[in-house]
């Protein structure tokens, strides 16, 4: 007897247990399922919902394993151990299994905490609920390790996931009913429990909170400080960066958000797949290049100068906001959830757009938190439903007006 | 007069097993049924009871709630069987079919002299009635409104449906016969659309306005006609008719007889040979499909309708009364490993997500049954909308008839839709939700509560 044959013989017996939707995650995990359809159409596409979400776990992956890089990268920079790497982003001194290790060891735990906890939350409920394992957790599992600092404590990660999957999804009825992005649930959730390991400047690299304690107990040690680019441009530093390094993605943040590059083929593949939105994408980065070239404009009007703490945020040139910090990430990934954004495709221009927006004006004058996609992107989680309804309206209403020409 | 309806979006769906275009008569069958479920929404009262003797075009039933509304059988013989269901509900009715047919004689109409009263009266009397039906709720139509314009498709675009062109063909004296009648029934006009590139024999008649539809499935559904054409509004009536029941209609008025005589369509991936036959409505479809048709030691799907909208039937069963294709494709109910994420190659899709259909636009696909995927909440949104070319939002409105909010659905343009418009949305869901189900039960709601 064959796997297939055993699996189909224990799905009949566990059909009317309680375990039948826990069974049937890991059955329809293995196989695909051997329903047939009932009424309607008799044939069906070949895409269901696991496969739409593992798409979008492909075009995670690059961020993933070069956030790995970048971990071990950015923690031996400033360990002092090796040079900034000059080579581009082909270069060796940066692909190295040192790299990669330090990162993969911080990493790998986030990525279990997150898939452990989240999933188990959804498999309990599930069971408790009596319906089956829906597949959004698949993505927020994969999304939430990328958008936290590295050095997080994994007992916080696991308290935020608990508190992202409950109260972000699981009280509005699961997937497809949640009305916040339950990934940016988790990150806010934990960015106002613990904001002293949600921003700084030394969070965001591999050891340096670690250091700092060392030193507090009377280490004789160098502090190791990883300043991210928008935490330096909104205390009035100068940033050692280059634009080469934004792009590419070796400067300290969140552990997947750096690397615009790889942000920009996995929003490129999400289009080319149809799975992501390209309205959403493309109206978000007009939304922030506007609003770059409005602060642009204001500073070279000269109604901010230089002594003003908003300066060096504002000066910024409006394309480097599009490299720095999470709106790459937030815009491709976050930005384009299906569920809690703008559900009409006119509506999605809208959306998008005052998330661009939204978030370069949260970032400039937020000075506490100097980033703005997460908020922004929550924000508009809000008024995507009334953007649609207005949108939705705009139908309504050529339908009314139908009928009064018609008597008219 | 001419005009040209255009659809960007839509699918085109190409399946293997497409008819040949050549007709065989079918074997007579014994038996044929008719089963009132074809007919939503009516409520059959018995005329002809188990033993009594009818002729083609005879009385079987009439609706409860309209007693004029009469159902006609297609044959002459005798009703052997009632086939009732769970509180006496009539399922279906048998008749053993006469060895030499015999047909009532409703007597030559006079189509031009006649008022439009007494052209409905006839066509109710004679059991034609039934072929037309109306929007809003896309049921049989109410005898006592008047339309404000007649709709009829004469383009099948759903995959592998009888073709239209040729079904029709040499029927123009019927058809122009129907189209006369129809035209006193409306203050309007009577819409009909032709494929761009087809050679109908709808195209040549006169009274009626011409519309050459072309572009993807579903140009040739009559909803997106009318949606182009003169939605209907609050409070309006259109009809539509089958093209292919104009035949029935037009032999109606042209010689007195009822003949449900049809030329139906065989395909789909598991007919060995598919072609086109000629037959009666509720004749049993085995007669059809076992000769050089399918395998009786396969495991097929047997559809009375299309892919996308039919009904699906047992082999031992028949052909329903507004169909023209029978369409079978084998059942998909094997599992498939890692079936979720392996790229595909051998199936349909609109996403690009590791599936290659679009890379093969011309390739035909043997598609099964199977569902691919689990039933889940809506969760991806903007994709029925590339293939959904109504001025509606589907996904809206879909929800709107979820949670039954009637104001809702009368806004959002319910009254517009029928269950088959949202056929391809249903095929290309990624939540695999019932669409066309969906619609059914919004349109009963409204139906029920406004009327």
């Amino acid at each position: 007897m064959n796997l297939k044959t055993r699996l189909h013989i224990l799905k009949r017996k566990y059909r009317d247990s309680k375990w039948a939707p826990a069974f049937n995650a890991l059955h329809t995990f293995l196989y695909l399922p051997n329903e047939t359809t009932h009424h309607g159409t008799h044939i069906k596409v070949a895409d269901d919902l696991k496969r739409t979400m593992n798409t979008v776990i492909m075009a995670l992956v690059p961020c993933l394993i070069f956030g790995m890089f970048n971990a071990g990268y950015q923690h031996y920079l400033a360990v002092g151990d090796i040079q900034a790497v000059t080579g581009g982003f082909f270069s060796s001194e940066f692909w190295t299994l040192d790299n990669f290790l330090v990162g993969f060891w911080k990493i790998i735990p986030l990525v279990i905490v997150s898939y452990g906890v989240g999933l188990g939350i959804e498999f309990l409920f599930a069971i408790i609920k009596k319906h089956e394992v829906e597949e959004g957790y698949l993505v927020t599992g994969m999304l939430v390790p990328l958008i936290v600092p590295i050095d997080i404590p994994l007992w916080m990660l696991a308290v935020a996931v608990v508190f992202g999957v409950v109260i972000g999804k699981e009280v509005f009825g699961g997937t497809g009913m949640n009305i916040l992005n339950p990934a940016l649930t988790i990150r806010a959730f934990l960015f106002f429990a613990y904001p002293t390991w949600m921003s700084g400047d030394k969070v965001w690299v591999e050891g340096a909170v670690e250091r700092t304690n060392e030193i507090a107990a009377g280490a004789n040690l160098d502090a190791i400080s990883g300043e991210t680019i928008l935490g330096s441009l909104a205390q009035g530093q100068d940033i050692t960066h280059s634009v080469a390094d934004m792009f590419f993605g070796f400067i300290p943040g969140s552990v997947g958000e750096t690397s615009a590059l790889l942000i920009l083929l996995g929003g490129l593949f999400l289009i080319f797949t149809k799975i992501g939105s390209w309205r959403i994408m493309l109206s978000s980065v007009l939304g922030a290049v506007v609003m770059g070239l409005i602060f642009n404009q204001v500073v070279d009007a000269g109604i901010i100068t230089e002594s003003s703490k908003f300066y060096g945020l504002m000066s910024t040139t409006w394309w480097h906001h599009l490299l720095i910090g999470g709106f790459a990430f937030g815009t491709v990934y976050m930005a384009t959830d299906p569920v809690t954004a703008s559900q009409t495709n006119k509506g999605k221009w809208i959306y998008g757009f005052l998330i661009g927006f939204l978030s370069i004006l949260i970032r400039v004058f937020n000075p506490a938190y100097p980033e703005g996609v997460m908020l922004a992107i929550l924000l508009m989680n809000v008024f995507a439903p009334t953007i649609d309804h207005y949108v939705v309206q705009g139908n309504v209403k050529r339908r009314m007006k139908r009928v009064k020409v018609k008597t008219a | 007069m001419s005009n040209d309806i255009r659809i960007k979006k839509g699918l085109d769906i190409k399946l293997k097993g497409e008819a040949d275009k050549t007709v065989e008569q079918a074997v007579i069958s014994n038996f044929f049924t008719v089963r009132p479920e074809d007919f939503h929404g009516v409520i059959p009262k018995l005329v002809a009871k188990e033993g009594t003797s009818v002729e083609a075009g005879g009385t079987l039933f009439f609706d409860k709630s309209y007693e004029d509304i009469k159902f006609s059988s297609p044959v002459s013989g005798k009703v052997i069987e009632v086939v009732r269901g769970p509180k006496r509900r009539i399922d279906a009715i048998k008749i053993l079919a006469d060895k030499t047919q015999t047909y009532q004689d409703n007597g030559v109409f006079d189509i031009d002299a006649a008022k439009p009263e007494a052209l409905k009266a006839h066509l109710l009397a004679s059991g034609c009635w039934p072929f037309i039906k109306q929007r809003p709720y896309d049921v049989i139509a109410n005898p006592d409104k008047t339309p404000k314009a007649i709709f009829i498709s004469g383009y099948a675009s759903a995959p592998l449906v009888a073709d239209l062109d040729f079904t029709l063909s040499g029927k123009e004296a019927e058809l122009q016969a129907a189209l006369n009648a129809l035209s006193k029934l409306t203050e309007g006009k009577v819409h009909v659309s032709v494929g761009k590139n087809s050679n109908s024999p709808l195209a040549g008649l006169s009274g009626i306005t011409i519309h050459t539809v072309s572009g993807p499935h579903p140009s040739g559904n009559v909803g997106t006609l009318i949606n182009k054409v003169d939605p209907v509004n609050k409070g309006e009536v259109v009809w539509t008719v089958n093209a292919q029941d104009l035949v029935v209609i037009g032999e109606l008025l042209l010689t007195g007889k009822f003949n449900a005589e049809r030329i139906v369509a065989l395909a789909g991936s598991s007919v060995e040979k598919p072609r086109y036959f000629k037959t009666k409505l509720g004749s049993e479809v085995a007669t059809m499909i076992y000769d050089k048709g399918i395998n009786k030691k396969d495991h097929p799907r047997i559809i009375s309708g299309s892919v996308l909208s039919g009904k699906h039937i047992k082999p031992d069963g028949y052909l329903d009364y507004y169909s023209n294709t029978i369409t079978v494709i084998p059942e998909g109910d094997d599992y498939e490993l890692f079936g979720w994420n392996k790229p595909v190659f051998d199936k349909v899709s609109t996403t690009r997500a590791f599936t290659f259909s679009w890379l093969f636009p011309n390739k035909e696909y043997d598609l099964n049954t199977n569902t691919n995927g689990e039933h889940r909440a809506f969760v991806t949104t903007g994709n029925y909308e590339e293939v959904f070319p109504l001025d509606i939002f589907p996904l809206q409105i879909l929800k709107a008839c979820m949670y039954s909010d009637l104001d809702e659905m009368e806004a959002l343009g319910m009254y517009e839709v029928a269950p088959e418009d949202f056929a391809l949305t249903e095929f290309i869901c990624v939540s695999k939700q019932p669409h066309q189900q969906i619609i059914r039960k919004g349109l009963d709601v409204m139906l029920k509560e406004i009327g």
